[in-house]
């Protein structure tokens, strides 16, 4: 069984402040217009058909789902719903080991 | 072509106007910063684009598939990346226009 583990999450905007603290040479605007920008560069990347490829981290591509016949829950209706691509991400070697390095839970408190 | 990290700086250099060394500081700190958040634990949400999100699985029997010998793969955790609505509906606008 799978198990959700974490329970606190970093929003957009948490990494926006987060990269500005460490970049402070560079204004809060533009690193907010920066984000907003390379998430945007990936989305339309994505949308093109085209894959994304970030060494150390991941990858992201598109997976094929093929037509299937699926049925209203409502009326018991058949509808034939037709092909589609979902986005689909691979972690990349260091991601997989980083995340995977703490994984063991910790036996002192933080 | 496969978008890099060097693509994306010189987004930032050329729609930005930040030179080149700081876009490419900024690109790779985007990304150290996701993995980082992961690594100690936290989900990463990032509204528009999509959710990366860690489970921990426990150990399981499996198989080397070569040799057939039986080996259990170990309790771990993992990453995994929960497409959000606005990019799904634009990629699957374009599935759309492909297979039409």
């Amino acid at each position: 069984m799978n198990k959700i583990t974490s329970r606190i999450t970093m929003t957009k905007s948490e990494l926006i402040d987060s990269l500005a603290k460490k970049q402070s040479h560079l204004a809060c605007k533009d690193v907010e217009l920066a984000v907003k920008g390379l998430l945007e560069r990936m989305s339309q990347c994505l949308s093109n058909g085209d894959r994304i490829e970030i060494r150390g981290f991941g990858s992201f591509s598109l997976h094929f789902r093929p037509p299937r016949t699926g049925r209203n829950p409502k009326t018991g209706t058949s509808v034939v719903l037709r092909g589609k691509y979902v986005p689909h991400f691979k972690p990349g070697k260091e991601l997989r080991e980083r995340v995977n390095q703490h994984a063991a839970p910790s036996e002192s408190p933080v | 072509m496969a978008l890099t990290k060097a693509d994306m700086a010189e987004m930032l250099f050329e729609e930005l106007g930040l030179n080149k060394r700081e876009a490419k500081e900024l690109v790779e700190l985007f990304f150290e910063e996701i993995r980082a958040a992961l690594e100690d634990g936290n989900d990463v949400k990032l509204s528009g684009f999509g959710n990366f999100i860690l489970r921990t699985k426990n150990e399981r029997p499996g198989r080397n598939p070569k040799t057939g010998e039986e080996i259990p793969i170990t309790a771990r955790r993992v990453v995994t990346f929960r497409p959000g609505q606005k990019l799904k509906a634009r990629v699957e606008a374009y599935a759309g226009s492909e297979h039409q």
